[in-house]
Order: structure tokens, then sequence, then C-alpha cells
């Protein structure tokens, strides 16, 4: 089967764009990328039509010098149904970036405790140790203890092991936070960070003790001039389950 | 009429419910009903689907009397129909157990007007992903149901299920590309997405575009079906979602995939080279997952972790590709199907009276609730594997296949098997000693809310299922027996789809122990 040279770099460099915006880490570029990759697929469905002939239609000359209509009917349907995802995952993005401030992919809840964990590790140099003297008897009672929910939730870990606390860590210090902003001190972590964008803004001291209403006029003023944020410190009150204020 | 109308129904009346209840948003007890009504029928559907099949042979339906070269068809043979029979019945008995928690909790945040339609699109999906005669309608079913369980993982669209879905989504997406791919790839070599005329033309390929073909596609079911190198979104999307909607996506999404590799491995690609590589993916799924379990202190992360080791098991039964081996493997799905859409059923009841599904936080519950400790036990030992439960039958159906296929790989796995078994029942008795027995805290015995009946009911209706799996296993395994026969010879399907003519030009198909023969019974090296 002769196959369009040019059909085939149009679709190797949009699968290739596609891939590349895929690996980002915000929403809105993955989707972006998501419908490049789904267009340079979509042309490999043209290549597997093979050569262009004559329209399909009944009655209109020889059907062995027509087109192959399925694989365009195909195409229409891939096409279709992207057209739908890409408008769930922006709106996905949107809601992201209204919750979040910005919409990076965030790190797992569960991955980012192994890991705090691991750094703990570290810093008490047990690494010299074997691994089975690691732990001491004082840190294993106290995990048992921790585990029969005798004690306190640690308060080092402000994650906890669940996922019902997850629902009030912010994200990770990303991209989307220009200028380096501090990584907020642990004793903050309750709320997702509105005002993470701007660097150094809202002093890290205070955002724990400062409540939420005392922040969310001055989020407001600052971000007034872009649309949608103001609605944004709203719905995101009435979204955090309320756990957090409890 | 004739009956194979019938085979259109289970995707038709989803869709029509959904659109009714749609126009129905403001009325939700109506919405509820039709809902319920819709999927009872479909569950009679898959009843009088699953006898004719049994009797009669596979059922092909050509949608506007299309050839199937170019047409859509509908077929439905003995695989299909039992995967709809347990999927109409999970479907339903979660739908009623979400009944009750929409009412109760959350009501003001959560758009119920869009859930009932919504999951009615996603069981129109899963309905269609296991009737679809070609592999486009396959990829159309996989998008309605992946489309329909975006918005299931995101009602309410509250910070941590965003968060959660959309790692979930952009796999999904990842998946589907690559699933067009080669759906793609497949129409150039062979000029057909129809899976009978597939079976014919594939056998005549080139052995490395044979292969090529199989692993993209292999790799897109594999992101579905949660196999271990691809495995790593499920538990962090599946715990965030309310309770009865990661039961359905626990239960039914994974196994989806799990039935697009069974008819990938015996219709399309019988036999073929890489079996050795599906049983070293389910060694690592069955270990990597269970090891995920013992680790976790939550209660719905646990389950999800056992979720992705136990796929490990069925992908044990689709590698050796043997009769016994799959036999077990489809008694195995039916069972698991039902055993961990139940247990996240009860994860939902734990969460319900114990206001939370941390293990750490949880305790006493046996005191304080004993309807839900019973309700959680016996799922619980089913998916341990302890007799008499369907689990057990499932294993030892798995293990024995395992012993007849005697080869190292084979051995292999048979202890892997018993080992992760062994870990599961560690990992569940962690989760019985932490939420069941224990002092309760006060918080606990202070939040003293009545269990609704409708979600106890669901969830002893799914346990009942799961007896029933287990008292009836002798007929069942016969049924899976005959299913896994007529998939391996692979000459019952296509001759009722193309006609017989067509089947005796069928290259291969796999006797009992696992080989390829060709047409003269020859068994063919690679």
């Amino acid at each position: 089967m002769p196959v369009s040279l040019s059909l085939l770099l149009i679709a190797g460099v949009f699968i290739t764009c596609g891939v590349y915006l895929m690996l980002e880490r915000t929403l809105s570029r993955i989707i972006l990328g998501f419908v490049l990759l789904g267009n340079g697929v979509n042309v490999l469905f043209i290549i597997a039509a093979g050569k262009p002939g004559l329209p399909p239609f009944e009655g209109s000359g020889d059907p062995a010098e027509m087109t192959d209509p399925l694989p365009f009917a195909m195409v229409l349907t891939a096409i279709v149904i992207s057209l739908g995802i890409t408008a769930f995952g922006m709106a996905l993005a949107y809601r992201a970036w209204q919750l979040f401030g910005h919409d990076e992919v965030p790190d797992d809840v569960e991955d980012r405790r192994v890991l705090r964990r691991r750094r703990r590790r570290t810093t008490e140099e047990t690494e010299h140790l074997p691994w089975s003297q690691a732990l001491t008897e004082e840190s294993r009672r106290g995990a048992l203890a921790q585990s029969q929910g005798l004690l306190a939730h640690e308060d080092d870990d402000p994650l906890g092991s669940d996922l019902t606390s997850a629902e009030d860590v912010p994200q990770d210090a990303t991209e989307a936070d220009e200028g380096g902003a501090p990584p907020p001190p642990r004793a903050g972590r309750r709320r997702p960070d509105k005002g993470g964008t701007r660097p150094g803004d809202p002093p890290p001291g205070g955002r724990g003790a400062a409540p939420q209403t005392a922040q969310a006029p001055q989020s407001a003023q600052d971000m007034g001039s872009i649309p949608g944020a103001g609605p944004a410190t709203d719905t995101d009150r009435e979204h955090t389950d309320g756990r957090s204020e409890a | 009429m004739s009956i194979e109308l019938l085979l259109a129904l289970p995707v038709m009346l989803p869709l029509a419910g959904a659109a009714f209840t749609l126009l129905l948003r403001h009325y939700s007890r109506i919405q509820l009903w039709v809902a319920i009504l819709t999927l009872t029928a479909i569950f009679t559907v898959s009843m009088v689907l699953g006898y004719y099949v049994s009797q009669e042979g596979v059922l092909v339906l050509q949608i506007g009397n299309w050839t199937p070269q170019l047409g859509i068809v509908l077929v439905a043979d003995r695989l299909t129909a039992l995967m709809l029979l347990v999927s109409s019945f999970v479907t339903l008995a979660v739908l009623v157990y979400s009944s009750a928690q929409t009412v109760s909790e959350n009501t003001e945040r959560t758009p119920v007007a869009i859930y009932h339609p919504t999951y009615l699109a996603l069981v129109a999906g899963v309905s269609m992903a296991f009737l679809a005669g070609d592999l486009f309608n396959l990829y159309v079913g996989f998008e309605v149901l992946l489309a329909a369980s975006y918005v299931l993982l995101t009602l309410g669209g509250s910070a941590s299920r965003v968060r959660a879905a959309t790692t979930y989504v952009i796999v999904s997406l990842l998946s589907s590309i690559i699933f067009l791919a080669a759906i793609a790839a497949v129409y150039s070599a062979t000029g057909t997405v129809n899976l009978a005329e597939l079976a014919l033309r594939l056998d005549g390929l080139d052995p490395g575009i044979r292969m090529v073909l199989e692993l993209m596609l292999l790799v897109a079911f594999g992101i579905k079906a949660a196999i271990f190198p691809l495995s790593a979104w499920l538990p962090d999307s599946y715990p965030t979602a309310p309770a009865p909607v990661t039961a359905v996506f626990a239960g039914l999404l994974t196994k989806v995939g799990i039935y697009a590799i069974l008819r990938l491995e015996t219709l399309l690609f019988p036999a073929s080279q890489i079996s050795n590589l599906l049983l070293a993916a389910a060694a690592l799924s069955l270990l990597i997952g269970i090891f995920g379990a013992v680790a976790q202190t939550d209660l719905k992360r646990v389950l999800s972790f056992t979720l992705v080791s136990h796929m490990g098991y069925m992908l044990f039964g689709i590698g050796m590709v043997t009769q016994m081996g799959m036999a077990a493997t489809i008694y195995y799905v039916a069972h698991h199907i039902t055993v961990q859409s139940t247990l996240f059923l009860a994860a939902g009841l734990i969460e319900h009276r114990g206001g939370t599904t941390n293990l750490i936080k949880l305790g006493g519950l046996q005191k304080l609730a004993p309807v839900i400790a019973v309700l959680f036990f016996l799922p619980a030992m089913n998916l341990a594997g302890i007799p008499p439960f369907s689990g057990f039958i499932g294993k030892v159906g798995l293990i024995e296949a395992g012993i007849q296929y005697d080869r190292t790989s084979g051995w292999f796995l048979i202890a892997i098997s018993v080992l992760t078994s062994l870990l599961t029942l560690y990992a569940i008795a962690k989760i019985w000693n932490r939420a069941f027995w224990q002092e309760p805290s006060a918080e606990i015995v202070a939040r003293d809310v009545p269990l609704p009946k409708v979600m106890v009911g669901a969830t002893a209706a799914m346990i009942t299922f799961s007896l029933v799996l287990t008292v009836l296993a002798g007929p069942i395994m016969t049924y899976a027996d005959n299913a896994a026969s007529s998939i391996l010879e692979r000459t019952p399907y296509v001759s009722a789809v193309l006609g017989d003519e067509a089947a005796g030009e069928l290259q291969y198909r796999i006797d009992d122990a696992g080989q390829r023969l060709d047409g003269d019974g020859q068994e063919v090296d690679e």
C-alpha cells in the first residue's frame, strides 16, 4: 500500500508535539497535548484509508476506484468523542484553577506522605544503622500507640495518614508559584493556598493563625482584575467540606 | 420479532433512561424509580440472553442490516451473557444502595440531578463494551463509560475529588489515544475492525506486525484493567469518590479491561508469544498490589490495592491460555466483580457509622454495629479465599489449572497466588483488628447514626448473590467451562458472525492444553 509521506510527517509532528505537551504539569497544556495527539491519530486513520480515489457515492462510479469511506466515518466519531472529552477536561482545569489558583496536576497525597517519612528518617541520622535497629524501642511503642488511637495525631505529619485529611492539604509549591514563594510552614497547612501565585504574600507565619475571613477580602482585592477570582473564594469555602473549620 | 433484537436492549434501555431521567431532573424520586426500573429490565434481559445463549449458541445482531464488514454488529456468546448478568445485578444493587446515601447526606452539595443520568450512561457504556462485535465499537463503549466515570468521580467538584480525578482523567485520556492509534494500525494492516474478520485476517499476518498490534492493544486495555506497571493511577483516584461510585468502578470498570484482554488473547491473537509477558505481569500485580495493601492505613486504599493485586489472578488464568485456566478466570471475574463491589459498599457503611475510613481513627465497631461487622466479614473472608466461599473455588480452579499447565512459570505463579491469598488475609485481619476490635474512641460512640435499611439491604443482597455463586458453583463452572472452550475454539464466534464458510478459513485454534494448532491439528511453533 503506497503511503503519502506528507500525511505521515504531519501525523508524526502532531504526535510528537502532543506527547511533549502531555508531559507538562499544567492540566490545560495536557488537554492541548491531548487535542494534538488526537489529531495526529486521526491523520493516521486517513493514512489507513489508502490512496485517495473517487467520492464514495452509490452509483457514481466504479467501486474499485472509490476512497475507502470507513476510516473517515471512524475519524468523525473520534473527533466528536475528543470534543466532548476536551470540553470536560477544560472544565476540570477551570475548576482546579478556581479551587487552587492554578491547574497543576497534584502529587498523590500518599506518595508525598511516603516521601516525607523517608526524609524524616534521614534527618534522624538513622541511616548508619542496620534497618532492623533503625526504629528505636520508643518510636516503635509510639507508633503502636498511635495505631491504637491512644495518641493524638503526630503533628509533624500534617497530612495524617488517611484521605479524610487530604482535603485540607494545599498543593506543593509548583511552577505556578512564580517568584519562589517560600513553602508554607507545616503548622499553617490547613487550607488550599489562595494567595500562592503572588511572591511572598501573605506572610508565611500569619497564614495559619489568620482566620479565613480576614484573608479572603484581601485576596479578592488583589486578584480583582482577574475574572472569576472573586467567586473562586466563595466556591472554595463552600466545597472544602467544612472539616478544617470544625 | 426475533430474539436478536434483545441484544440492543442492554445499550438502548440505559441510554433512553439517561435521557428520560435528565428530563425529570427536578423530581429525584421519579428519577430513582426510572433508573431502578431500567436496570431491572436489563437484568431480566441478560438472564434471558444467558439462558438462550447457553442453549442455542452465539447470538448476533446486525444493526440496520448492514453486512458485518461495513456495519455495527452486537455479539453475545456465553462469556458476554455472564458478564452482562453479573454487571447488571451489581449496578442495580449499587443504585439501590446509593439511593439511601444521596438522600441522607450532602444533599445540598451533591448535584443529585445528574447522578442518575450519568450512572445510566455508565451502564450503557459497560454493556456496549461487553456486546461490541468490532474494535471501534469497543472503543466507543469504553469512551462512553469513561466519560460517565469522569463525571461520577468529580461529583460535587470538591477539592479532593478534583485532585483525584485529574490523575484519573489524564491516564484514561492516554489509554484512549493508544487504543485509537492501535485501531488505526489494525485497520491499515488488515482493512477491517470487525472482530470476527480480524480473527481471520490477523492469522495470516507477519508475526512481527502481529506482535506490535497486540502489544498496542494490550497496553490500552492493561491501563483500564490496572495491570501492575500500568496500575499506579487506581489507588490514587478511586478512594475519594463516594462509596457507591467506587464500588461500581472497582467492580466493573477494571473487569471491562480484563474482558477486552480475554477477547484479545483468544479471538484475535490466540496463544500468542506474549503469554509469558502476561504471566510476569500477573505475578508482579499480585505481589506489588498486596504489599501496597498491607502498608496502607486507610480502609478504601487497602481495598483499592487488593483490587490491583487480584487483577493478577485473572491475568494468570488468561496467560496460561488452557481451557481450565480460562474457565477458572471467567468464574473468578464473576466472583470478583461481586465481592469487590460488596466490600466497597461495606466500607461505605463503615464510613457512615464511624465517620471516617481511616483505620487509626476507627475502632470497636463489632460491638457498636454488629450488622456492619457481619456485612464486612463475609465478603472479606470471600476475598481472602477462605473455604467454602466462591473466592476459594475460583482460586482452587486457577491453581489446579496452573498444576495442569506444568511449566516453571506456572509453578512460580501458583506459589505467588498462595502467598498473595495469605497476605490478603493478613490485610483483611488488619482491617478487622483496627476497625472492629480495639476500644472505640468517644467520637465514634457519640456518633450514633442509624443505618439506613436500604443500604444494609442492598449490601446483604450483594452478599446473597456471592453466596449464590458459591452454592451454584457446579453449574456455573460448567457454564464457564463451555464458555472457555467456545472462546478457545474461536469457530463458534466467527461462524455466527460471518457464516460457517468463513469459519473454516480460520488458521489456528487452541487445544485444551493451550497449544496453538493449525487447521490440521498440528502444533505451530513460533
